[in-house]
């Protein structure tokens, strides 16, 4: 079948859009915490398709946006390290530290290479032995296992010149700051989708207990979102606060276990800076001791510099939700993808990138 | 032992003549070149002359549908194409980095002679150099060529007027999903291949159907999206297209899909997109689907006086969102 039937159907689509229009009475402001949702959401014109009662905010899921600039020019001093090739995904390739990018850092000569996993991390350092490997870990629940098990497979295989820059973090404690700090008056969470196959859908119960929030984990095509957000008005209207499974193709209760146990057994939790949320207790994933020889920060304590803010940038209001990027005083006139300001421009799950791209 | 390229190869002496020879002159051979002159001389071939020149530094040298050799003929043929110039001779200069194996050069010289013969061309002069070790990725070629523009034919991009069609001549990201695939060591089990073609033989029959082609672009760097752009901004108008009317095949669109890449931004190497009268665009596609690089060609979309320079996509769910050119290189997703 092709990706273009089913969840893409336009017949279903509007069967949604309707269904929409017709339960929603009062405003509920919805929000997402997941870069590939905010793609989502623009790509599909789904505000376009709600009736003007839904409000659909971005929060903090993109995991480029969350790193803050310090981390950045962590990684950036990694790279200018004799011997070492950084690792990493693309999209970290081009947002600003304090001085430059890691494209900079290549050009005056670091070797910096993209991968697409860290197991092509782990191949480069089988490949090049002479050589120590950094791989730059971000990403949430969902890319987090996947640098475990390339931990514990170059345990297993003796390799000795690979390492993990960790700056991988987890949702809950976002979602949580975000309601604690209440900025914004919420309606509605749009759960992650991939970080709900690893955590399952019982991991959002606290939105319903603590917060009495309705949420639904959603999937990425349009009758997706849709079918999600129809949950999440109808909760509203009826004034209940459950956990919903909309995406139960991919998302049980109890999630990737085997995925879990391979992530606590490599990290310990702790708190970790978010850029816009500062300092978040038990937010962020660390090398344990067990696995020392593979931490980056352990083997090589280089001295990040001075940490330097970009000027202007609104990237930490538009990540909590406060700011919409059409709102930014930079978005579109000195900062655009070709000359980005802050992360929110750069990544693909950025806000303000998708916000450029489709709006 | 396996032949290598050596730096003597590049140094005008006796191994360079022999690489001549028995390499580029060998498959190359046409009475213009064979004299091994300094220059090529010929008469003139008409009135209007086009003139392009492209360098091709694509790497791996050799990838599913094509190589570098293929594309460096495909590329330049098909610049002077879409400028409705017919083409008719090539310059191809050689940059090789030192222990290329010869066999390989072999390989792609050949290539280039058969997408020559496929098109219609010849190579009529041309260069070698031989760079040190770590001074070049493998091979660079540089080509340039010379068409002849008939009289009563006007294609530029600047000529795109309100309710002109678009067409476009197939589908689209093949190249560039291939090109990321193969780089990265990707194993999609779905026989993606590059879609590198001479498209003169599919202009000739768009302009046998009409003269009144007014523009032609072929999307490679940037795709689709960013050459509409271009042609948007040159001509001053606004153009309108149905997502729903855009070739992809099945598996650029699983790819794509998985790699969280957009297929309106990868690179094609046959394929051309197309504004013409209104009145002409039937006919058109019908003359286009009825050649060899041509079968899926479709109308996709108009011209309009509406949002000048802009370029928007009408979504399969009626939603219209504006298409801007890229930035830089997409990556996917990561997570």
């Amino acid at each position: 079948m092709r990706v273009t039937e089913s969840f893409r159907s336009p017949e279903l689509v509007e069967k949604l859009k309707e269904r929409i229009a017709a339960i929603s009475r009062t405003p509920i402001r919805i929000m997402e915490f997941c870069g590939t949702h905010t793609h989502a959401v623009c790509r599909y014109g789904i505000r376009e398709m709600v009736p003007r009662t839904v409000e659909m905010l971005s929060g903090p899921g993109c995991p480029v946006c969350v790193t803050d600039v310090r981390s950045l020019d962590y990684a950036m001093a990694l790279s200018m390290v004799p011997g070492a090739i950084i690792a990493t995904f693309g999209d970290l390739l081009k947002i600003p530290g304090s001085r430059g990018t890691l494209q900079h850092a290549r050009a005056r000569g670091a070797r910096v290479e993209m991968v697409y996993s860290p197991l092509d991390a782990l191949k480069l350092a089988r490949r090049n032995p002479g050589n120590s490997i950094i791989f730059l870990g971000i990403g949430f629940e969902t890319t987090a296992p996947t640098v475990a098990a390339s931990i514990v497979q170059a345990e297993k295989e003796e390799i000795k010149n690979f390492y993990v820059y960790s700056m991988h973090k987890i949702t809950p404690p976002a979602m949580r700051a975000i309601l604690d700090a209440g900025e914004v008056a919420l309606g509605g969470i749009l759960c992650p989708g991939h970080v709900s196959t690893v955590t399952g859908w019982k991991a959002w119960q606290f939105l319903s207990d603590v917060y009495h929030i309705p949420s639904a984990v959603a999937g990425f095509e349009p009758v997706d979102v849709l079918l999600a957000v129809a949950e999440l008005v109808e909760q509203h209207e009826r004034g209940t606060a459950r956990v919903v499974n909309a995406y139960p193709r991919s998302v049980t209760a109890e999630g990737n276990r085997a995925a879990r146990e391979t992530m606590a057994r490599v990290f310990d939790v702790g708190p970790a800076p978010w850029r816009g949320l500062g300092t978040i207790p038990d937010s962020g994933l660390s090398i344990n001791e067990e696995y020392a020889a593979f931490d980056a920060e352990k083997r090589f304590p280089v001295d990040p510099g001075e940490t330097i803010e970009p000027k202007g940038c609104h990237c930490g209001e538009v990540i909590r939700g406060v700011m919409t990027p059409g709102a930014c005083p930079l978005f579109r006139k000195s900062c655009t993808p070709m000359n980005p300001i802050g992360p929110c421009m750069v990544s693909s799950e950025g806000t303000c990138a998708a916000y450029y791209l489709y709006g | 032992m396996e032949e290598l390229i050596l730096l003597g190869h590049g140094s005008g002496g006796g191994l360079s003549h022999e690489l001549i020879e028995n390499v580029f002159a060998a498959s190359f051979a046409n009475p213009l070149l064979l004299p091994l002159e300094d220059a090529s001389l010929f008469p003139s071939p008409g009135e209007r002359l086009a003139f392009t020149t492209d360098s091709y530094v694509v790497q791996p040298l050799f990838f599913p549908g094509g190589d570098i050799g293929r594309l460096a003929i495909c590329g330049t043929v098909n610049d002077l194409s879409m400028r409705g110039a017919a083409p008719l001779y090539l310059s191809a200069s050689f940059i090789i980095e030192e222990g290329l194996p010869v066999a390989d050069l072999k390989r792609v010289v050949f290539s280039m002679a058969e997408a020559a013969a496929e098109a219609g061309v010849q190579i009529v002069c041309g260069d070698t150099k031989v760079v040190e070790r770590g001074a070049a990725d493998r091979l660079f070629i540089t080509t340039s060529g010379i068409g002849v523009v008939r009289d009563g034919v006007d294609v530029s991009a600047q000529n795109a007027r309100a309710g002109d069609a678009v067409i476009l001549s197939g589908t689209i990201g093949d190249h560039g999903i291939t090109i990321l695939s193969q780089r990265e060591g990707m194993q999609f089990r779905s026989g993606l291949e590059s879609d590198a073609a001479p498209l003169n033989g599919l202009v000739a029959a768009m302009l046998a159907e009409s003269t009144g082609v007014r523009a032609m672009r072929d999307p490679t760097r940037g795709g689709l999206a960013t050459t509409l752009n271009e042609i948007a901004g040159s001509s001053h108008a606004g153009i309108e297209i149905e997502e729903g009317k855009i070739p992809v095949s099945e598996g650029v669109e699983w790819a794509c899909e998985m790699l969280g890449l957009d297929p309106l931004y990868l690179a094609n190497e046959g394929k051309l997109v197309a504004i013409v009268p209104a009145e002409d665009a039937d006919r058109i596609v019908k003359a286009m689907r009825s050649t060899r690089y041509g079968a899926n060609a479709v109308l996709i979309g108009r011209v309009t006086d509406e949002h000048p320079g802009r370029v928007i996509l009408r979504t399969r769910f009626g939603i219209k969102r504006i298409i801007d050119v890229l930035a830089s290189d997409q990556f996917p997703r990561i997570c």
